[in-house]
């Protein structure tokens, strides 16, 4: 067992940090929030300067080949500071899977420009309907000559209004909801047939619904193998759930922080509002929820790594599960022990509390994941 | 970062088991896996054979007899010993007054008591709560008056678990009443046949003799028997409760009450006439339970490596985290374990709790204990510090509110 960092992550992370402290406080990012585009394509170049979009590229592509863990450091540090640049959407899901099973040609073409900051990526797979359920793909591809011709309806598409290539998951076989029969395809955002809607989210982030009416892609738009994506989509959006779980506990850290400087200067009836018991224990509550939460989120960034599939699946839904109810809690309570001021759009706790809520619910809510672990038990 | 055990930390487990399947009685691991009453002898019984084994104190250091396990190997001995059905080591004599002994007493106390709780000649128990002085020790009053070469002792201790059996009891006794409260306490160590102690059984509400009220009477204490100095008890107190916070998260016995939990939601049936297990809402509070107690787990051991690269720093406030979410989940799984039973648990048998009882029973075998252990692990929220106390301590120590 070893819960230590290597002096590379180390390095990485304070260099990180010391970056988003100076450049990345609360009133640049409201003002970053609220432009057209909703990042800062300045931020975004930094990034990949410090060589933080490259880190889970592999090397010959100008990446650093790093592994989920050196994923969660970045995404808690980006947590703390409510980074909302699309590394989630670009680097995690786009880059992760023309990683894990793109072709050559593929992987030339697009590791390289993501790993310097040049190209955006977003992952068009949820759909009307689907809610939480993976399998569920009624989009088609039907093949076509050479190539295919894909039409259906995507929803929640992080930053679909911004990337320059989409990934669609799309059935070349089989009905809405069987395991078999979807494939992956790389499109142009700006390809004929393909439009979209894009919209604000509730913690300040961009997401679209993407429309695709007959829209004609060749064969070299096929990222891995034809129907056999469903399993390549369940591990990627596990690495995207230990990613959030690790951003989750950068936000719950933030949401501490900024809650104990308010109970410590905040008085009322002469005194500190921190003296008072009963919120020193809701702030000892928050504490261990915030703990348990970290414990986790290691456990999701190691265990996504597991070769065996239904240990993956355990090991990732309990941490999901788990993280989402500490965040809840944690935002909840945080936002109640600042009083008037934690309902305001004044202060970071109110967005803190906003994107650990998104987070809770992105790919699937505590609910959900914790149901995963409740059936997982029916086949022990 | 690797959660697995490392090669030596694999090979160091092998060993354990091994040993487990080899020494650990049948009869034994049968009582402790069906929750039956273990008696003083399957304590000292469990404890010569570790002994006999050089492993009777796996977290003493080596020069005082002990293992010299590392805190994540005595871990590990922990985890294997309880999904074994080992009893638990008394904790009195070995994780409470030992280290206490080793870091604040003298070569002679050392030399005499370390080796008789090592092989389980000794049966300690603890002297420190009071009818007044619960989780607020420092009110205590049980007072040690210095005459000669004696220390005489008057007042009572409450909550004295397992004091029936003891030859030893380690006491917080005031020696002044100057100053702040906690400066005129000492840690005194008083033998139990010593004439003016009386000792009282006090009845758990699931009906057991678990704890006792011992009274002191002008009962004569040699000054060799002072722990460190007069009136610096306290902080020899403060220690031993980080100490037995630790113990307290519980994560090995956790685990295989859990596993335990499983097994009788597969064999309960539920309204609808299927497994307990098949019933969604059941198996939401199962899968819950787990979640939480790997999370636990994973904090505990990242909590013993650090305090493995850094030794000094000790546990500290970091213990009391542990202390709360272990006691609440151990409550969760004893409430859940009676949920399952359903009305099957409201009968009450002691008899059954027996080794070796064959008479009528009311459910499965697992349904005597239900009910009793869920009323009785009510205490896990409120001894070793309340946690409302340890939640003072996070807020203090580790917020700074």
């Amino acid at each position: 067992m070893d819960f230590s960092y290597t002096e590379e992550q180390q390095a990485l992370q304070d260099s990180l940090r010391r970056f988003l402290t100076k450049e990345y406080d609360f009133e640049k990012r409201k003002h970053i929030s609220r432009s057209a585009v909703g990042h800062s394509a300045d931020h975004w170049k930094q990034l990949a300067e410090m060589g933080v979009l490259g880190l889970g590229i592999p090397e010959a592509y100008g990446g650093m080949n790093g592994s989920p863990v050196d994923t969660m450091l970045i995404m808690e540090s980006f947590g703390r500071a409510l980074v909302l640049e699309p590394y989630l959407p670009t680097v995690v899901l786009g880059a992760g899977l023309v990683r894990d099973v793109g072709s050559e040609a593929q992987k030339q073409a697009l590791l390289t420009p993501i790993a310097m900051g040049e190209l955006l990526m977003a992952f068009a797979h949820y759909e009307q309907g689907s809610r939480y359920a993976l399998e569920h793909v009624a989009t088609t591809a039907k093949r076509d000559g050479d190539g295919y011709v894909l039409s259906g309806a995507k929803s929640l598409v992080l930053s679909g209004a911004q990337a320059g290539k989409l990934i669609v998951s799309a059935r070349t076989s089989g009905g809405a909801r069987d395991r078999t029969g979807v494939s992956l395809f790389l499109v142009d955002r700006g390809a004929p047939g393909v439009s979209h809607h894009g919209y604000v989210t509730q913690d300040g982030g961009r997401a679209a619904e993407v429309k695709l009416s007959n829209v004609r892609v060749g064969a070299d738009a096929l990222l891995g193998q034809e129907g056999a994506a469903l399993p390549v989509i369940e591990r990627a959006v596990d690495l995207a759930i230990a990613a959030l779980c690790a951003e989750a506990v950068g936000a719950m850290d933030a949401l501490l922080e900024t809650t104990r400087e308010y109970l410590k200067t905040r008085k009322q009836f002469g005194v500190p509002i921190g003296k008072f018991q009963v919120l020193q224990h809701r702030m000892a509550d928050m504490l261990i929820a915030t703990e348990q939460a970290r414990s986790m989120a290691m456990v999701a960034a190691v265990k996504v790594q597991s070769e065996d599939a239904a240990e993956r699946r355990r090991m990732v839904s309990s941490a999901k599960a788990l993280v989402g109810q500490s965040a809840r809690y944690v935002g909840q309570q945080a936002v109640q022990l600042h009083g008037g001021m934690g309902v305001t759009d004044e202060l970071s706790a109110a967005h803190l509390f906003k994107r650990l809520t998104v987070i809770n619910t992105l790919f699937g809510d505590a609910d959900h994941h914790l149901a995963l672990v409740s059936d997982g038990l029916l086949v022990a | 970062m690797d959660l697995n055990d490392t090669a030596e930390q694999q090979a160091f487990r092998r060993e354990v088991r091994a040993f487990l399947a080899a020494e650990l009685p049948p009869a034994l691991s049968h009582k402790v896996q069906h929750r039956q009453r273990l008696g003083k002898e399957d304590t000292i019984l469990w404890q010569g054979i570790l002994h006999k084994r050089g492993w009777g104190a796996p977290g003493w250091p080596k020069s005082f007899g002990g293992t010299g396990w590392s805190a994540i190997e005595q871990h590990i001995f922990e985890e294997e010993a309880a999904d074994a059905g080992a009893p638990r080591q008394l904790d009195f004599g070995l994780r409470m007054v030992a280290p206490v002994i080793m870091a604040f007493g003298n070569k002679a106390q050392q030399e005499r008591f370390l080796p008789r709780i090592l092989s389980g000649e000794d049966w300690w128990c603890q002297g420190y709560s009071e009818p007044g002085a619960g989780s607020d020790l420092a009110s205590l009053r049980t007072r040690a008056e210095r005459k000669g070469q004696h220390y005489v002792v008057n007042g009572q201790k409450a909550w004295t678990t397992l004091g029936q059996h003891a030859d030893w009891i380690f006491c917080l006794v005031r020696t002044s009443t100057e100053g702040r409260p906690q400066e005129g306490i000492s840690f005194l160590l008083i033998d139990m046949k010593s004439p003016g102690i009386t000792v009282r059984p006090t009845i758990m509400l699931d009906g057991e003799h678990e704890v006792n009220e011992t009274y002191f009477d002008d009962v004569e204490v040699p000054v060799e028997n002072l722990v460190g100095e007069e009136n610096r008890g306290w902080t020899y107190a403060k220690f031993l409760l980080g100490h037995e916070r630790t113990g307290l998260a519980n994560v090995g016995q956790w685990k295989r009450l859990l596993k335990r939990l499983e097994q009788v939601a597969r064999r309960e049936t539920a309204s609808s006439g299927r497994p307990l297990i098949e019933d969604a809402r059941f198996r939401d509070k199962l899968a819950q339970l787990k979640v939480d107690l790997l999370a636990l787990e994973v904090t505990l051991l990242r909590v013993l490596s650090a305090e493995a690269k850094d030794a000094k720093k000790g546990l500290g406030p970091v213990a009391s985290v542990l202390k709360i979410k272990g006691t609440e989940i151990g409550q969760a799984i004893f409430e859940l374990t009676m949920q399952a039973c359903g009305h099957d648990a409201l009968a009450y048998l002691p008899e059954a709790l027996e080794p070796g009882y064959s008479g009528p029973r009311v459910g499965g075998e697992h349904a005597a204990a239900a009910a009793g252990d869920y009323f009785n692990m009510r205490k896990l929220s409120i001894f070793g510090g309340s946690n409302e106390i340890q939640r003072n301590i996070i807020s203090q120590m580790l917020l700074g509110l």
